[in-house]
């Protein structure tokens, strides 16, 4: 196998596993800042409860999320070292920027949210969590500015062969950084709070820790129904925004072949690129042109009009973004009910809804990898837009065995980590907030 | 001199502040997970308190690592990009003990079976890039083998020849004075007795290899005898060993780190003005050698970072040292 086919999969194996934690780091920091903010403002005990097992569950995602993305920044200078000769003029700033801006702020306060509460004030430990919160969401800023400038690079020429910035804030704020940013920390938010709603669910099921369960499921529902609703605008206007800067990944993405006046939104089908054709296919009428154009009758370019060597692979890019929209319009029908029970008070007592919190916990984050699969695959054969191919962007001094020797080494160590993570989270979560509250120390 | 000059002089000096800053506060913890079979003689409750003493520290502390990376590739992505391809196995080996390391501490507190598990992890986790990375830093210096495009010929084992491994040794000892002397300042009683035995042996040893790597250098690197800067490091460096010495034998254990990482900074100043102005030094051929001016992002990306630079890390420096004030004092369990 050649080094190239073998970074890409060592890359998607460690950015997919990073990715399983980052969101929830970010829907969990939210819940603990307006957890603890309702603590500072009441003074209750229960907030107190609440959060003490917030910041357990927070620090273990923590660590996993350090452990694997370690590995993602390394992997630019180890795996493509040719993308790092070639464009680490502009896309070196952000990740250097990341480190100085906000892993600092993230990483120093996270010490003391984890072990300093009886050691600062109470206003200095509040604002250690919204530090450590601000944190990770500048962390996701920064390397959605680097991500984004590779899909729609700009504020660059090229010279000798190499990207040279000109423009550093066109370059970072370009024509996809804001809508990714938005879409993906929603997708963060909904992700923590579905988690969080679920666990909460499990305990009023199993009718324990009843006081704070029905705290923390009344705060993490809200809060996911809310975002839930919110993800259609993000997802919408990052939708109009491919279709702009990326028209034959949006082509890919639906499915369609040839270009079209009054182009369908697909929502079924199998498409399959040697025969050109989507099998199956299964769209509502004209609803592709109007969401993108506001135009029922506006032309929507297909794939046929580009050569196919700039054709992602098709059916993989649909089936993950139809993956992703399914669970999306899924997540907005729990919210409709949710909002159903509650305003009919009976949230608490609807036990097949609860069930139906806790087997969802997982399915916001496997949205978001599903998310991240399309943009990235939807983007190939290019690693920079237009600009650089992901073929030429690999490492050309590491042999192939070495990196099939490190793929096996990251594939055993982060099914042996996410293993042990399963078995502690499951551990604090049998604990319980209370019993958790009641323990001094760690 | 040109702007560009003066801002690629700028980031050589940048990064090794960064680097200089990494040796400082992750060495310790470093240090102490290198040295923890003997520290805490496998004894949980020793464990613990050697653990709690930087867990809220450790994460904030490698971070400087991330940054000096990140900092390299935008700064010099050529050296960046040779470096890490180059050292491909050798820094995936770094990799797996950071991986270890960063979740081992969480992992010991919430394990209710055998803590023993993580606390050697935490041990493996830390020895194997406490060594490495002077093994790196020897062979940039010493030079390795580079073609026209940049790119590293050699192979793994041409990373540990003599000159690497000694720079590698030292480098642990310094990593291992760094943790002897803040585990002085952090515990009392037993564990604090054991670090003093210790610093007697661990002293003895990283004079050696200074001296050893002194000579290596007059052998290997050419004109390091004439080198009036790095001549100046080596006396702040003997003036710094000598004061850990001293404050260790009057128990005055901050002074004591203080020294020590002193003498970690000036071996980072022995280093720089040595390789002053090549990243990476070609073997043979020095028209090969990657340096400051050929591989170097454009004016316009260093002066940006600069301004990121110097923004962000007078707060960064601030408010590490508020939440160092936070948990200043023994660590008691
Ligand atoms: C949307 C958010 C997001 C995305 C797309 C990524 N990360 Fe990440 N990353 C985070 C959000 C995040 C975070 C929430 O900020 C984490 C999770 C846990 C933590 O420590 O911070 C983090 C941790 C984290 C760390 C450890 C920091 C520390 O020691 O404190 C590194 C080195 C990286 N990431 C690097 C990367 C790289 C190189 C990525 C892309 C290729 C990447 N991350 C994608
Ligand atoms: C954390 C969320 C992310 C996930 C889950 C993810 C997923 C993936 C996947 C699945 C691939 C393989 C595509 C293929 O080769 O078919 C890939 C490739 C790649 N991604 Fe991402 N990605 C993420 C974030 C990022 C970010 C933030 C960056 C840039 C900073 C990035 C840069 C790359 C690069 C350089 C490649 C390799 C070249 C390529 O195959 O395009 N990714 N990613
Ligand atoms: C509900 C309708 C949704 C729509 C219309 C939508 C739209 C999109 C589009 C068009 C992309 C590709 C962007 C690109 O190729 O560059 C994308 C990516 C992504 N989606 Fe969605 N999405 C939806 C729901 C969700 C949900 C529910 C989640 C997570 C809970 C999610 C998480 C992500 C993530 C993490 C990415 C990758 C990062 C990015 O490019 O923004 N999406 N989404």
């Amino acid at each position: 196998m050649d080094a190239v086919l073998l970074s890409r999969i060592q890359f998607a194996l460690a950015a997919g596993f990073h990715f399983i934690f980052p969101p929830l780091t970010l829907g969990m920091g939210l819940l603990i800042v307006i957890n603890e903010t309702l603590y500072y403002k009441k003074g209750e005990e229960l907030y107190k409860t609440i959060s003490k097992f917030l910041v357990k569950i927070f620090a273990l995602i923590f660590a996993i999320g350090v452990a694997s993305g370690i590995v993602l920044e390394f992997s630019f200078g180890t795996n493509w070292s040719n993308y790092s000769r070639l464009v680490g003029d502009i896309f070196g700033a952000p990740l250097a920027a990341e480190g100085v801006l906000a892993f600092f702020l993230e990483s120093v306060f996270l010490g003391v949210l984890l072990l300093g509460r009886d050691r600062v004030s109470k206003k200095a430990y509040l604002v250690s969590a919204y530090l450590v919160f601000f944190g990770s969401h500048l962390s996701a800023l920064w390397i959605i500015i680097a991500n984004s400038w590779m899909q729609t690079p700009a504020g660059f020429v090229i010279e000798g062969g190499r990207a040279i910035l000109t423009n550093f804030f066109e370059a970072a704020i370009n024509h996809s950084t804001a809508e990714r940013f938005l879409h993906t920390i929603v997708g963060g938010w909904q992700s923590g709070s579905l988690f969080l709603a679920g666990i909460s669910s499990w305990y009023i099921l199993k009718k324990r820790d009843i006081q704070p369960a029905q705290a923390m499921l009344k705060l993490s529902l809200t809060i996911f129904i809310v975002m839930s609703f919110l993800q259609f605008g993000t997802g919408h206007m990052h939708a109009v925004q491919v279709a702009k800067t990326q028209p034959v990944k949006m082509a890919a993405m639906e499915g369609l072949w040839e270009s079209k006046d009054g182009a369908p939104l697909s929502v079924w089908g199998f498409p399959v690129a040697s025969e050109k054709k989507t099998y199956l296919e299964i769209g509502i009428p004209k609803l592709l042109s109007i969401m993108v154009y506001a135009d029922p009758n506006a032309r929507i370019q297909g794939l046929n009009e580009f050569p196919d060597e700039l054709h992602p692979p098709v059916f993989l890019t649909f089936q993950v973004y139809h993956v992703m929209i399914g669970l999306g319009s899924l997540f907005a029908l729990m919210s409709l009910i949710g909002i159903f029970l509650i305003l009919k008070k009976k949230l608490f007592e609807t036990n097949w809804y609860l069930k139906g919190l806790l087997f969802a916990i997982p399915l916001p984050v496997i949205a978001c990898e599903m998310g991240w699969m399309a943009a990235e695959i939807g983007r190939q054969p290019w690693a920079v837009y237009n600009v650089l191919k992901t073929a030429d962007a690999a490492s050309v001094v590491v042999p192939p065995w070495q990196i099939l020797l490190t793929i096996i080494m990251f594939t055993v160590i982060y099914a042996f980590l996410f293993f042990i993570f399963i078995k502690f989270l499951l551990k604090l979560i049998e604990k319980g907030p209370e019993e958790i509250a009641k323990s001094s120390g760690y | 001199m040109e702007t560009l000059t003066v801002l690629q002089i700028i980031w050589f000096f940048l990064i090794g502040i960064l680097f200089v800053g990494y040796s400082i506060l992750d060495g310790f913890d470093l240090g102490i997970g290198s040295l923890l079979p003997l520290l805490s003689k496998n004894d949980e409750k020793k464990t613990a308190i050697l653990f709690n003493s930087i867990w809220p520290l450790w994460d904030g502390n490698e971070v400087w690592l991330i940054t000096a990376g990140g900092a390299l590739f935008a700064a010099f992505p050529h050296a960046y990009a040779t470096v890490f391809s180059g050292f491909y196995l050798a820094l995936m080996i770094v990799l797996f003990g950071l991986i270890l390391r960063a979740v081992s501490i969480e992992f010991f507190f919430l394990e209710a079976g055998n803590k023993k598990i993580w606390a050697r992890t935490f041990f493996i986790g830390s020895l194997i890039p406490a060594i490495l990375f002077g093994v790196a830093l020897g062979n940039v210096i010493l030079g390795i083998p580079l073609d026209s495009k940049m790119e590293f010929t050699g192979n793994f084992f041409t990373l540990l020849r003599p000159f690497p491994l000694v720079i590698g040794i030292l480098g642990l000892c310094a990593i291992f004075m760094q943790g002897l002397t803040y585990t002085m300042i952090k515990t009392e009683n037993e564990i604090n007795e054991s670090a003093r035995l210790l610093s007697d042996k661990i002293w003895k040893l990283y004079a050696a290899f200074f001296v050893l790597a002194m000579i290596a250098s007059f052998i290997f690197i050419p004109g390091s005898s004439k080198n009036i800067i790095a001549w100046i490091f080596t006396a702040i460096f003997i003036v710094a060993i000598i004061a850990i010495r001293i404050f260790i034998g009057k128990a005055e254990e901050f002074k004591a780190f203080i020294s020590s990482s002193l003498s970690f900074a000036s071996l980072w100043g022995i280093a720089g003005a040595l390789q002053f102005p090549n990243l990476v030094k070609a073997l043979g051929d020095d028209s090969l050698s990657i340096t400051i001016y050929n591989a170097s992002s454009s004016k316009l990306t260093l002066s940006v970072m600069v301004a990121i630079a110097l923004v962000g890390m007078p707060i960064v420096i601030g408010y590490t040292i508020y939440v160092y004030k936070i948990f200043r004092g023994k660590t008691r369990g």
